[in-house]
């Protein structure tokens, strides 16, 4: 039985042992050369292993559809890492150099500056800002059991762009 | 009925004349084809790797497939390229009809049925196909599922009741059997999990929208006892907590049902018990 698998002979046989009357020797040669091996399933769990050490994983983020449920979410967790860094960063330089990091210097150091460097500086702080409070609303909206179906979260999504928009226009002109 | 035919012609020739005239055929009628519709090529790149050369690195290959002559699905053109194109192109499939959820696959960007799926028809648009994102391929668009019915298994997906009603069938109010509409319809078909960036960054411990909707419709349900075991079990930082309300699954569901709205009601419900 096992030479027969071996050889793929098995199917050969039974129509030769089935017609009889026609060249048996021509039925018994073999049509493909393709040889087939029966293997304990411990083997074939190796075999598994050996291929599963080798897959890729497939790409995700850059293939996948610009979509605005996964990018507020992403810019959510940028601004809010930015904001943080600049919060923990200015109050630790406060800690080490007070003398140069006091309100005094500051004031002094931006009324240096062009009002263009003013108006782009003030933007790149308060749109950040005014982001990251307006869609941590959203969440709380949300965790409440409020706006959770997916054209709650997209009309949420676009009010809290809408609101970003809006209070960054005032924040800057303040 | 030779002879009646024969009488009647006798009697209204002019029948017969009509009759003879509307079975002639013109020459020009005898010629014509049947009219084709024109050639509307379109390319599809599709995710290839195959496990018997796997140093090579996964590519896009391209086909191209005439609309007219394909089905107007995405799996049909997916058919017809392994048919009649390339035998090796791998791919599941099974019904055909989205209920399968065999057919789950990333098509131009967006995870989704490929049964579902309309083929785009403008030829300047190439299709791309990849598998569902940030999974262990198998082969080509195939990829291995082992940890999403894993964690599907892990939270008992079945009705856990120590004291069934005795001589018959468990009762349910209409009230309560509409809680579940929306969270049993779903098919597993990994669409919305792999869809997830919080699935794609913790895949070993979180356990994916799909799972999670699949644990509130079991405590959702009024004829199972186990709810507070089974909230008990997601009471941790990874199991459900690492869902951040992306809406990215609700988003690409195929079946229009929404597992970021299940698992927010699981995070109410762990709130203020």
């Amino acid at each position: 039985m096992s030479s027969t698998r071996v050889l793929g002979l098995g199917s050969a046989l039974r129509q030769a042992a089935l017609k009889p009357r026609v060249n048996a020797f021509r039925m018994v040669v073999p049509k493909r050369g393709i040889q087939t091996q029966s293997l304990s399933p411990s083997a074939m769990t190796e075999i598994l292993n050996s291929q599963r050490l080798k897959r890729p994983s497939s790409p995700h983020f850059t293939i996948y559809q610009f979509q605005l449920t996964w990018l507020g979410s992403i810019a959510n967790r940028m601004t809010g890492a930015a904001l943080s860094v600049l919060l923990y960063g200015y109050a630790l330089a406060y800690l080490v150099a007070p003398g140069t990091f006091d309100s005094a210097h500051v004031i002094e150091l931006v009324a240096g500056l062009p009002d263009v460097v003013k108006y782009a500086g003030k933007t790149i702080l308060a749109a950040p800002f005014a982001f990251h409070s307006w869609n941590g609303l959203r969440h709380l909206a949300w965790d409440t059991g409020k706006f959770l179906s997916l054209k709650g979260a997209y009309q949420t999504g676009y009010a809290v762009l809408g609101a970003t928009a809006v209070t960054t226009v005032a924040l800057v002109l303040m | 009925m030779q002879s009646l035919v024969a009488r009647s012609s006798v009697l209204r020739p002019s029948v017969l004349k009509l009759s003879a005239r509307t079975f002639s055929t013109s020459s020009a009628r005898a010629q014509a084809v049947p009219t084709e519709k024109p050639v509307l090529n379109k390319q599809f790149k599709i995710y290839r790797w195959n496990p018997e050369d796997p140093a090579a690195k996964p590519k896009l290959q391209t086909y191209t497939v005439d609309l007219n002559q394909c089905g107007p699905m995405i799996l049909d053109a997916l058919i017809k390229i392994k048919n009649e194109i390339d035998p090796t192109l791998t791919f599941r499939r099974s019904c055909r009809e989205g209920i399968c959820g065999s057919c789950a696959m990333n098509i131009n960007g967006q995870n989704t049925l490929a049964c579902l799926c309309r083929i785009d028809r403008s030829p300047s648009k190439d299709t791309k196909i990849y598998p569902l994102p940030h999974m262990y391929i198998v082969k080509d668009l195939v990829p291995d599922l082992t940890q999403f019915y894993k964690q599907y298994k892990s939270i008992e997906p079945y009705l856990k009741n120590d004291n069934p009603p005795a001589d018959r069938e468990f009762l349910q109010s209409q009230e309560d059997r509409r809680k579940l509409d929306g969270m049993y319809e779903c098919i597993l078909c990994a669409c919305c999990s792999t869809s997830c960036p919080s699935y794609w960054w913790n895949q070993d411990e979180y356990l994916g929208p799909a799972t999670l909707m699949a644990a509130y419709r079991w405590m959702a349900d009024s004829r199972d006892t186990y709810s507070a075991q089974r909230k008990e079990k997601l009471q941790n930082e990874m199991s459900l907590y690492r869902c951040h309300t992306i809406f990215n699954c609700a988003r690409t569901c195929p079946k229009g049902l929404n597992p970021a709205a299940a698992i927010a009601k699981i995070k109410l419900e762990l709130a203020t018990e």
